[in-house]
């Protein structure tokens, strides 16, 4: 089955027939007993793997395998927004290759997954701050990388709104990616999986991995909750439950899950142009389409699987939100959601093969998964289907831990709750 | 989530400082090799019960060791941790 195309002409027969013509956008696969890959975790990692599998590198038969429904997971808990404003040479590529690959991706799957590159602007609040910003925009501009530093009025500009006589922290300038933005969560899962769909690929939901099938050392399967399937490849995409995933196969990883919670409030009137980050705590805030404000901070700090999180980093947010806007005092929160991270050990993300021969790890996302979405499919893909890194992924190792060679952003060392 | 200090009594979660899995008290000597490795980045992580060492730094300021789930963040023992250091136990 491959579903409808999306066009103009479409929408219109669709709408002249009250809707009724809309057909599923993905196949309710049955389990076969082989596949070549078999991809574990249906969120937006494990299902644009499965799309670039087959689109890019001609692995045809393949399934992923998800324990809820597709669209339950982080893909749709996150905040949606879109970036590659990294500083480090082994980040910067990568998430650039994902930012390429957002601008494309309503004409790649011809689903409207409402890519909205609004900006992204990072505030900083002192001198020194503002250094710091200055050296990571040129780190992006070396990259090829749109990079832009507001000074105050620069910023006064784009969000008059702000509380520049904050007398703590002042808002001196900021960091200011245009091609940012936000794309909406729960289409990129359905336009992954109905592309994956479309190219064959098995999207068997309510099918939760209950360990391991060996064929000697090797990974030859996974055993679920509707039977065994044996495969070629296993490529875990669980984001969260990396750590209980991997446990069955008896891997160890640099990984601790904790829970990161996010906010919505009631809809009002257009107010905040893009995504703005308050530099002097941890808070971002941006408007969905629909008119909530969609904000959040921290992380809780301890380990947690719980989807819920605890109070003192709702009061924590709150304080950012009204450092940075005292007129949010006024807004009723309508929502508010705990995700489970992988936050791994330097703050970057795994995309390598593990020590098992047969199982190959696409895991450690932190709290930036959402944004790394396609080119982590794309490079898990390319690892899957030719056993070597993706160029861009290349240092998105597992041993470099081990080797000493981390990838560590924010400079914090082994502590997963402070990147 | 409140923490029962055995010293301050259950106290909220916004006093304590979280380290990590009570593993860590147990560093292993400088020149173990990979197993130092091992120790600085690898983590059971599990989802459930999970020894974890907090600090009660806007209270008693002692390291505790709590047994908590990590799936419902229920608390189930909370002990000082330094007094199994001192009989080498972790």
């Amino acid at each position: 089955m491959t579903s409808q195309r999306f066009s103009i002409f479409s929408l219109a027969k669709a709408a002249l027939t009250g809707h009724r013509t809309w057909t599923d956008h993905w196949r309710k696969a049955e389990p076969k007993d082989r596949y070549d890959v078999v991809i574990i975790g249906g969120g937006g990692h494990g299902l644009a793997t499965a799309y670039y599998l087959t689109k890019e590198f001609g692995v045809t038969n393949v399934a992923v395998v998800e324990k809820g429904w597709i669209g339950g997971g982080n893909v749709g808990r996150n905040t949606t927004i879109v970036r590659s404003n990294y500083l480090l040479a082994a980040n910067i590529p990568f998430y650039e290759h994902a930012m390429k690959l957002w601008e494309g991706l309503e004409k790649e799957l011809n689903f409207n997954a409402m890519v909205s590159q609004r900006g992204v602007l990072n505030l900083c609040h002192s001198d020194a701050q503002r250094d710091a910003f200055a050296r990571r925009g040129n780190a992006m501009r070396m990259h090829g990388v749109d990079a832009e530093l507001l000074d105050r009025d620069g910023v006064r500009a784009l969000a008059p709104f702000l509380d520049f006589n904050e007398a703590r922290f002042p808002i001196v300038g900021g960091l200011l990616q245009r091609r940012g933005g936000t794309v909406r969560h729960d289409a990129v899962a359905w336009g992954y999986a109905r592309g994956a769909s479309d190219r064959g690929v098995d999207i068997i939901e309510s099918c939760e991995v209950i360990g391991f099938l060996r064929d000697g050392g090797r990974i030859a399967g996974v055993a679920t909750t509707r039977g065994d399937i044996r495969a070629g490849k296993i490529g875990m995409a669980v984001a969260g439950h990396t750590s209980a995933v991997a446990a069955m196969a008896g891997l160890r990883l640099p990984i601790e899950s904790h829970v990161l919670q996010a906010f919505v409030s009631e809809a009002i009137k257009p107010l905040i142009p893009g995504v703005i980050t308050f530099g002097a705590g941890h808070f971002y805030i941006s408007q969905s389409d629909k008119g909530g404000l969609v904000f959040g901070g921290d992380i809780d700090g301890y380990n947690s699987y719980a989807q819920r999180g605890n109070l003192p980093v709702v009061e924590d947010v709150c304080e950012g939100a009204m450092a940075l806007m005292p007129m949010l005092g006024r807004i009723r929160l309508l929502r508010s959601w705990g995700g489970v991270m992988d936050m791994s050990m330097d703050g970057s993300p795994i995309i390598d093969r593990s020590p098992l021969d047969g199982l190959y790890l696409n895991c450690g996302w932190c709290y930036g998964g959402f944004k790394a979405t396609p080119a982590s499919g794309w490079c898990f893909a390319h690892l899957l289907a030719t056993d070597a890194p993706h160029p861009t992924a290349a240092a998105f190792r597992l041993d470099r831990f081990a080797r000493g060679a981390v990838i560590d952003e924010k400079g914090q060392g082994a502590q997963p709750n402070l990147h | 989530m409140r923490i029962p200090c055995p010293f301050c009594g259950e106290r909220d979660l916004s006093e304590f400082i979280y380290l990590g899995d009570a593993a860590l008290a147990m560093r292993p000597p400088s020149d173990a090799g990979g197993a130092f490795g091992d120790y600085v980045y690898l983590r059971d992580n599990p989802a459930g019960p999970h020894r974890e060492l907090w600090y009660h730094a806007a209270g008693c300021r002692s390291w505790l060791r709590v047994t908590r789930d990590t799936r419902t963040h229920v608390i189930t023992e909370a002990a000082f941790a330094c007094p199994g250091l001192a009989d080498g136990q972790q």
